[in-house]
């Protein structure tokens, strides 16, 4: 037993509230903190999606008459905000990364439990203050990017607040981050190589070294934006002499690897799943766990195709096409060996599989419009056009999204020890796929034939396919409905799920669920071969 | 085996033919106005139909994976353990690898046929060049950059509209009018916030700059009248931020620019 616990430390949490309470409480097991995580960051999904189906209601006719202009660029700045830095973020980093990464290191806790807990309860005030900011002097409305000089010249209140929103939650991205290095580095039971941690270990180390390599600098271009609104300084703003373009590098240098920070865990956390349900060995481990390298080195040097249209000179251009494009290699290799997973398999088809074989082909889809994108004169035309939109709607939509969803199916029984309803769970995952490709399919054609984005009104010949559009984003809307339903219903009524419903090889499944306070009753079980199907199991059968 | 390779030969060749089908005979684009609009088309349809390839297969194996490999109800136990396969890894890294080089190269070769490689600074180069540009350089635009030939105008964007004013004509107006299958070359810069000046029949972008001038030059090729869009959020009324630019036969031009030239005079 290496691991030991500061008896302090067991002191603290003997004193720690039991129960529903303990979710609310300031409390230091990376379970509870995880969950605390992903309901926190579910809460805001539902605001976001909320002022998402306000932006479609307002885009479903071409005049500006659902709401006033300014308030819906007050509602597509807080919506494209909440989403990345409130739901996102958080939660396929924070929940999923919290509530497994101890398990899959064979630790009783995070590396820095407190750090953590101070980690999440950054979020809840930010995010509170952030759509309070609405309430003040109007929310921030220049936009997720807040390019100055607009961010400095609209109402100041709100901007403020929302840099010190996204300051916060960065802050709370960084300690995560510190963390999730540490406990993998570190806290790794004896006898657990790197090279057979869990891929979601691995995807965790990747985004974590991309958070702590490029949030600072965010939170850097931030303060000097703040210091250009309420100290008129001239960093970024052109009347005194500042240079608007740096501020797109500089904000882009974190907020394209924000992009790997929300799809890296993704590929983690499918990674995980597609193996236990199709009872096969992920395939390809090291090629996997190379490309995921390969995408955070890739991921740091690609920022400025973001920027094409801002005046770059072309060498530049040149080098950031070739780069971008060359994401497409790691990631279709991470993409290849999933299908080759499931290749041969015995798969079950429940709806953690089908969430994230909808995740493969809409990711796919996304990806594909991202290499076109990457070309320069491609992406003259199409920049921020609803192209974009739709574009990175499939990555974080389709991608990182569904793959929430289906790790929730996933790992509930993990979590409540009950079964989810599979009848609902697949009404939630069809509803969700069919109303997502309604939503966002046709919005490649609005981009290519004329319609900007984060636009209020429009050219009337675009209304028909608008309206396409905003019906898929309905169904998304009500395809919330059956997946609350089921998660209640279950925690109420569930069956019971046994210790390892799944048989599934992972660590976190080899201790009982829900599990205990310190993860296992004894010893932390050494497990060599995380995705060894159809080698020790067979035997036993 | 052999029965198995025919399906495989089949079914991929099915995959190209709907692919190259779709892509030749379905137009996702707006009308061609401008002399980067062929070009640029042309690059589309390769994508497009390298990407369906790829999407379309992707999704095949998927579903087909699903069915044919779904767990039926007697059956226990696992898969089959395996654990990778170097060659197939190493096929296909190499393969999307000099996909994405084939890509590259070959939108480097459009992007240079479309002008966008040339320095803008070389106004010498600017003034015999045939070829369209399209880049936008952040240096500052001299005088003698444009060629006699050209027309050129000077784009001022702000809150929320776009002003176009012809140095020749010494007036101002709200709408471009251009003349058919001549250079226009424009010199943009922004009062305000950064604006973006768009066209999508000519397949133009370029952000418009507060502080730092920015070139756009292109050549209209059909007569019509298409419109001018703000493509970067500039605040409010963003999406109302539009003009038309006038693609007109050179007689017609004339008479609009002699027409607007006299008023002003006459002031």
């Amino acid at each position: 037993m290496t691991i030991s616990i500061d008896p302090q430390d067991s002191n603290t949490k003997s004193l720690q509230p039991k129960g529903w309470l303990r979710y609310f409480s300031f409390s230091l097991d990376h379970k509870v903190i995880g969950i605390q995580y992903l309901v926190c960051g579910f809460l805001f999904y539902l605001i976001g999606g909320t002022l998402a189906s306000a932006i479609r209601i307002e885009l479903a006719s071409p005049m500006s008459d659902f709401m006033p202009r300014d308030v819906y660029n007050q509602v597509l700045t807080l919506h494209g905000t909440i989403m990345i830095f409130l739901w996102i973020v958080p939660v396929v980093n924070g929940a999923f990364g919290n509530y497994l990464i101890p398990f899959y290191v064979g630790a009783r806790d995070m590396a820095f439990p407190r750090l953590n807990a101070v980690a999440f309860w950054l979020i809840p005030p930010s995010g509170l203050m952030l759509v309070a900011s609405y309430f003040v002097e109007g929310a921030a409305q220049a936009g997720w990017t807040a390019y100055p000089p607009l961010s400095i010249t609209t109402p100041q209140s709100g901007q403020i607040i929302w840099i010190m929103s996204v300051l916060l939650l960065g802050g709370s991205s960084i300690f995560g981050g510190i963390n999730f290095i540490a406990t993998i580095i570190k806290l790794r039971r004896p006898g657990l190589k790197l090279m057979q941690l869990p891929m979601y270990c691995w995807a965790m180390l990747g985004t974590s070294l991309l958070v702590v390599l490029s949030t600072p600098v965010l939170a850097g271009t931030l303060i000097l934006l703040s210091f250009d609104i309420v100290a008129h300084t001239g960093f970024f703003n052109p009347v005194l002499g500042g240079n608007v373009v740096v501020y797109q590098h500089l904000f882009w240098f974190y907020s394209h690897p924000a992009v790997y920070i929300m799809v890296l865990p993704a590929f983690g956390l499918v990674s995980e799943i597609l193996p236990v349900h199709s009872r096969k060995p992920l395939f390809g481990y090291t090629t996997m766990v190379f490309s995921i390298m390969g995408i955070v080195v890739l991921g740091l040097v690609v920022w400025a195709h973001h920027m094409f249209t801002s005046g770059t000179p072309p060498w530049m251009r040149l080098f950031f096409t070739i780069a971008t494009a060359f994401i497409a290699v790691p990631t279709g290799i991470k993409f290849f060996n999933w299908v080759a997973t499931l290749w041969g398999g015995k798969i079950s088809i429940n709806s953690a599989m089908l969430f994230s074989c909808g995740f493969i082909i809409n990711f796919v889809f996304g990806g594909i419009t991202g290499v076109a994108l990457a070309q320069v004169p491609f992406d003259i035309h199409v920049h921020d056009t609803y192209f974009v939109v739709a574009h990175f709607h499939y990555i974080v939509y389709g991608g990182t999204v569904f793959i929430i969803f289906s790790s929730i199916y996933h790992w509930f029984p993990k979590v409540t020890g009950k079964l989810m309803s599979e009848k609902l769970g697949i009404l939630h995952f069809a509803i969700t796929f069919v109303g997502f490709n309604l939503c966002f399919a046709p919005q490649h054609w609005l981009g290519l034939n004329g319609m900007p984005r984060r636009v209020a009104e429009y050219d009337p010949q675009f209304q028909f396919v608008n309206q396409i559009s905003s019906v898929g984003a309905l169904l998304m809307a009500i395809s919330t409905i059956p997946f609350l339903i089921n998660i209640f219903l279950s925690i109420k009524n569930g069956s019971d799920s046994g210790d390892n419903p799944w048989n599934a090889l992972t660590p976190e499944w080899l201790t009982s669920s829900p599990p205990p306070v310190e993860n296992w009753e004894g010893e932390a079980p050494l497990v060599e071969e995380p995705y060894g199907y159809g080698k020790t199991k067979t035997k036993e059968n | 085996m052999l029965n198995k390779n025919f399906y495989l030969i089949l079914i991929t060749s099915a995959v190209f033919g709907i692919s190259f089908w779709i892509g030749f005979n379905i137009n996702l684009l707006p009308a061609e106005a401008s002399i980067n609009a062929p070009i640029y088309d042309e690059l589309f349809k390769i994508l497009f139909i390298i990407g369906l390839i790829i999407f379309i297969g992707m999704t095949i194996a998927v579903i087909y994976s699903l069915f044919k490999f779904r767990k039926r109800k007697d059956q226990y136990g696992d898969g089959v353990a395996l654990e990778g396969n170097l060659t197939l890894e190493i096929v296909w890294t190499i393969i999307p690898s000099i996909i994405v080089l084939i890509i590259g190269l070959y939108s480097y070769n459009i992007y240079d046929r479309m002008g966008g490689m040339k320095e803008l600074n070389h106004s010498h180069e600017m003034m015999t060049s045939n070829t369209e540009k399209i880049w936008a350089g952040i240096s500052q635009a001299s005088n003698n950059e444009v060629a006699s030939n050209n027309l050129s105008v000077e784009v001022s964007a702000m809150q929320f509209a776009f002003l176009f004013n012809y140095p020749k004509g010494e007036f101002i107006s709200g709408e471009l009018h251009v003349p058919v299958d001549r250079k226009v070359s424009m010199k943009m810069e922004s009062k305000d916030v950064i604006h973006a000046f768009w066209v999508p029949e000519f397949r133009i972008k370029q952000d418009i700059i507060p502080g730092q001038p920015t070139i756009l030059n292109f050549t209209p090729t059909k007569v019509g009248k298409y419109p001018i869009i703000c493509a970067e959020l500039c605040g409010p009324y963003h999406g109302g931020m539009r003009a038309s630019i006038i693609v007109e036969e050179e007689s017609d031009y004339k008479d609009w620019f002699n027409k607007n030239t006299k008023t002003e005079v006459s002031l």
